[in-house]
């Protein structure tokens, strides 16, 4: 506590740290073939839903309002990255860039939503913020779902409800309705995610530690008093809010270009309460705990195939116990005295916030 | 109470407001005419006038509930006015929000008060600096020159600001876990570095000690004669308001009901009646 | 005409919605929490009335009955096993616990019943009524759900308004401390609260699954969220106002699927809740929070 910007500092180290020794152990072991396939297969998802729990972090945990519709940036970037890679596709033949265009124009596109949904939603509070992110969020799945967008030698066609796209010879559909998009060229790789982590730390931490992050913070602690020292909260809070969508979008695009088939329903209330409990599980501001949580949470459904039938009632059973062991100071102690000690209980989340 | 009474020459305005005579070349910092509020029904403030010269340190006091704090909150806008106007430096606010009338010159403290309770106390400050930090958003992103020179300032000065009340060895503590009478003089500090023309501070004393309130009394005589600013304060601490304010006006019911010099104060029995004479010795209300 | 059949589909729809949204206003207002798994206590009331209908021949009335017995113990239970302990917790806190609830929930049920659907029967033993030369038709599950809502709107009022415990639920979530020190017993108050939910939620599960007869796991979930959307549309925590925002709700969502799109009814329903919430912040008649500086 007393050497708050010397900690903060050897804090963001040890994160860039861990995650570029995690990479590197995962290279050596699937060098080695000492990896199942399962978990090869998630390398890309446990990548893309890091970014997504350090996004929305600096929303819930740094500017501290609840986001209950995460997904539907993830969905934005998502379709506007596999429609860019896809167009791409005879104009750049090296698949590095085109993920890399993919992954900007979905991170564009999802932060210029970001700034258009935080006009009405940031001039709410609270729990009635909360509940207008989930409902864009729905309104984002709903109409995705709805889309259908080809194109062919004369250019792009839309329709919306009813396809009623007339394409012509060699023409392709990328947006099919409730179908999502199908056909897509996966071009995501472990290392891909890997750098776009590194860059989502980059700017996270930079913006958190900056004189932008400060004010953010001022806002989540006491918004009259920011305004009473000339801080516009408004401004601060799109700030956090648009670079949390833009980050969701570029994850977004990388999760589904990892993917021949991807679909509206999959960026759905569920797993924008997925991500939120990477985040809060992680501890609120801490990002390192943020990656660390959505990885152990992915992998453990995994790790729980043992159980097999019962692995997601598991699950659930182990997040209420995580939550009141953690809330409930009666049942810490109790943990405490068996001699399992956690840091970072949301009940000094207050604490966490340098990392 | 009548150890130290301020002895400045007040001259009166046209506006029947007296300022000190050293201000009275300029014109005054703050002007308010007939400033009202209404809470469903509750006149909590009303035809509110007052006059602040430039470097006047001026007190404002009344009972509980009298609506000394509502005029702070008028002042800065975190309440609308339903009447009247206030005019900054001559310049109308009427379309200013919070934020502008921070910027325009006008700083203040809370009664209850508003720290950011997670940031570090030097964090604290320098949210106070940042409009003076001249940085922006992609240059910390992308750690340009720009930040480390802006942030290298700042903390030159939050260091400085801080050492005016002795705490620059607390900078690096959680604001939020500061004793109470360290909370208040943060926040005078936190609202200092917002280079404001006017400083207002809502019961600065309270829950400090005789030795604490001495010392915050000459900070406060002292940062009116360094910063050259004006000081606008509520207080029950009589003691204070009496040793430093040069102009007092004291309210009741939302209302003004005697103005003049700490003097004038004393001797008004209006005043006594509503307010001195009630419980002699308790100022606590 | 047409109008006029969409018109009562959508107050029997918001009916459903109405009696969910009145569990999540009034553990809202007592508790200050958003129980996201009241949508799965909704599942489990469709889930015990099917299993005392169909597995123990039970007639109607009495599976109902049993739905709302177990729902309420269940109810009870949870908030005594999972809540309770947070009471001090920071909201969020809570909240991620009722999402692992609902999790819970919904996984145990697809152990126990599998995850395909089930097709469930209307408990309403009538048929249609048949108006106009059979140009509007009202089924009998549309009549009883209506109704219903009716009488446990009643019902809820006088509970709240003229009973003690209906006394000792408006002093809670007026505040809490305040009611403590009046000798109102917290713990009780909020269980008691939760029990009503539930029982609620039993019949709401009940009514849903008679007008749409598919039953899953995830049954309630969706139908959860739109009465919860329901509850803040009509200011959370009032109790008319979770009436009133319930079948609007309803009603926007079966004009809207009528007279827009099919596609895009869900989107609509939002929509509507946004720019309500813009307008006023709180809710229709949801109360104006003073803040005091
Ligand atoms: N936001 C508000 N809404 C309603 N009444 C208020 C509000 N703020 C203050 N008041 C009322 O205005 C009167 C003056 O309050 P205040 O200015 O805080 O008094 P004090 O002189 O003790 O600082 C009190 O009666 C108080 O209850
Ligand atoms: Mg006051």
């Amino acid at each position: 506590m007393k050497y708050l910007r010397l900690r903060s500092k050897i804090d963001n180290w040890l994160t860039y740290g861990l995650i570029i020794v995690a990479y590197i152990v995962m290279r050596l072991l699937i060098a080695g073939g000492n990896i199942s396939s399962t978990l090869q297969g998630q390398l890309v998802p446990i990548t893309a839903y890091i970014v997504m729990a350090i996004s929305l972090n600096l929303t819930v945990g740094v500017l501290g309002e609840l986001s209950l519709g995460h997904a539907g940036f993830m969905s934005v970037g998502a379709f506007s990255g596999v429609i860019t890679a896809t167009l791409l596709t005879d104009a750049i033949p090296m698949t590095w860039l085109r993920l890399a265009l993919a992954m900007l124009v979905g991170g564009l596109f999802a932060g210029i939503f970001g700034f258009l949904i935080g006009i009405p939603v940031l001039r709410l509070q609270g729990d009635y913020l909360a509940i207008v992110t989930l409902a864009f969020g729905e309104i984002i799945k709903n109409v995705v779902g709805t889309i259908y967008l080809g194109y062919d030698a004369n250019g792009i066609q839309v329709s919306i409800e009813n396809n009623t796209l007339q394409l012509g010879e060699g023409g392709k559909v990328i947006l099919n309705g409730p179908k999502g998009a199908t056909g897509i060229t996966k071009l995501s790789s472990f290392n891909a995610g890997f750098i776009l982590i590194l860059i989502t730390l980059f700017i996270v931490l930079n913006l958190i530690n900056s004189k932008s992050g400060r004010a953010i913070k001022a806002v989540r602690d006491d918004k009259i008093a920011a305004e009473s020292v000339g801080i516009s909260i408004w401004r601060y809070r799109m700030m956090a809010f648009v670079t949390s969508a833009t980050l969701a979008g570029a994850a977004g695009a990388l999760y589904a270009l990892n993917y021949s088939a991807v679909d509206a329903g999959k960026f759905d209330f569920n797993k924008s309460i997925l991500i939120l409990v990477f985040v809060v599980l992680g501890g609120m501001g801490n990002i390192r705990g943020s990656i660390i949580a959505a990885t152990v949470l992915t992998v453990l459904p995994e790790v729980l195939r043992a159980f097999d039938e019962v692995r997601m009632l598991v699950y659930a059973i182990i997040l209420i116990l995580v939550m009141l062991v953690r809330n409930n100071k009666t049942l810490r102690q109790l943990f405490q005295k068996i001699g399992i000690r956690r840091r970072n209980s949301l009940s000094n989340n207050k604490e966490g916030d340098e990392t | 109470m009548n150890r130290t009474i301020k002895k400045t020459k007040m001259v009166p305005l046209p506006s029947h407001s007296i300022i000190p005579e050293r201000d009275i070349a300029q014109k005054p910092i703050l002007e308010v005419r007939r400033l009202g509020i209404n809470f469903g029904g509750l006149a909590a403030v009303e035809d509110f006038n007052i006059d602040v010269g430039r470097t006047e340190i001026c007190g404002i006091i009344g009972p509980n509930g009298a609506g000394k704090t509502t005029i702070f909150n008028l002042l800065t806008k975190i309440y609308q006015p339903t009447s009247g106007a206030i005019l900054l430096d001559g310049h109308d606010t009427a379309n200013m929000n919070t934020v502008q009338i921070n910027q325009a010159g006008i700083a203040r403290t809370f009664q209850n008060i508003r720290l950011f309770p997670s940031l570090s106390v030097e964090d604290n400050v320098k949210i106070g600096l940042h409009n003076q930090i001249g940085y922006n958003m992609l240059s910390g992103i992308f750690r340009l020159p720009a930040f480390f020179s802006g942030e290298r300032r700042a903390r030159k000065r939050a260091m400085e600001l801080l050492d005016i009340f002795d705490m620059t060895h607390l900078a690096s503590h959680r604001a939020g876990s500061l004793p109470y009478g360290a909370q208040r003089r943060l926040e005078l500090i936190r609202a200092l570095a917002t280079n404001p023309k006017l400083l207002l501070l809502d019961e600065p004393a309270a829950g400090m000690n005789p030795s604490e309130t001495e010392e915050l009394m000459s900070n406060i005589e002292k940062i009116r004669d360094s910063f050259q600013i004006a000081i606008m304060l509520i207080e029950h601490d009589m003691r204070l308001v009496m040793g430093i304010c040069e102009g007092i006006a004291v309210i009741n019911y939302g209302k003004i009901i005697a103005k003049g010099t700490p003097e004038e104060i004393q001797n008004n029995p209006l005043v006594i009646e509503a307010y001195l004479g009630k419980k002699k010795g308790n100022h606590t209300c | 005409m047409t109008f006029l059949s969409h018109l009562i589909s959508g107050i029997s729809l918001g009916s459903i919605y109405a009696i969910i949204a009145l569990g999540y206003t009034m553990v809202y207002g007592i508790a200050k929490m958003l129980n996201f798994a009241h949508g799965d206590v909704i599942m489990v009331g469709g889930y015990m009335s099917f299993i005392a209908m169909i597995y123990f021949g039970w007639p109607p009335l009495l599976s109902i009955l049993f739905a709302m017995v177990v729902c309420t113990v269940l109810g009870i239970l949870i908030e005594q096993l999972a809540y309770k302990p947070l009471r001090a917790a920071p909201s969020l806190a809570v909240l991620i616990t009722a999402i692992g609830v609902s999790y819970f929930l919904q996984n145990a049920a697809q152990l126990i019943f599998s995850a395909n659907h089930k097709s469930y029967s209307s408990v309403v033993p009538f048929g249609s009524l048949r108006l106009f030369n059979d140009r509007l038709i009202i089924s009998g599950t549309t009549i009883v759900t209506i109704i219903v809502c009716i009488v446990i709107i009643l019902a809820l009022n006088t509970i709240v308004n003229k009973t003690k415990i209906g006394k000792a639920m408006r002093a809670v979530s007026e505040d809490k401390d305040a009611a403590q020190l009046m000798g109102i017993n917290i713990n009780k108050t909020i269980s008691i609260t939760f029990a009503i939910g539930s029982a609620l939620a039993a019949v709401a599960g009940v009514l849903l699954c008679s007008a749409y007869p598919i039953l899953m796991p995830t049954t309630g979930a969706m139908p959860g969220i739109k009465a919860f959307t329901a509850a803040v549309f009509g200011g959370i925590g009032s109790i008319p106002g979770a009436f009133l925002g319930g079948i609007l709700l309803g009603i926007i969502e079966i004009l809207g699927k009528a007279y827009i799109s099919t596609q895009l009814s869900d989107a609509i329903v939002f929509a509507v809740l946004i720019i309500i919430l813009l307008v006023k912040p709180t809710g229709l008649l949801g109360k104006k929070v003073l803040v005091k500086v």
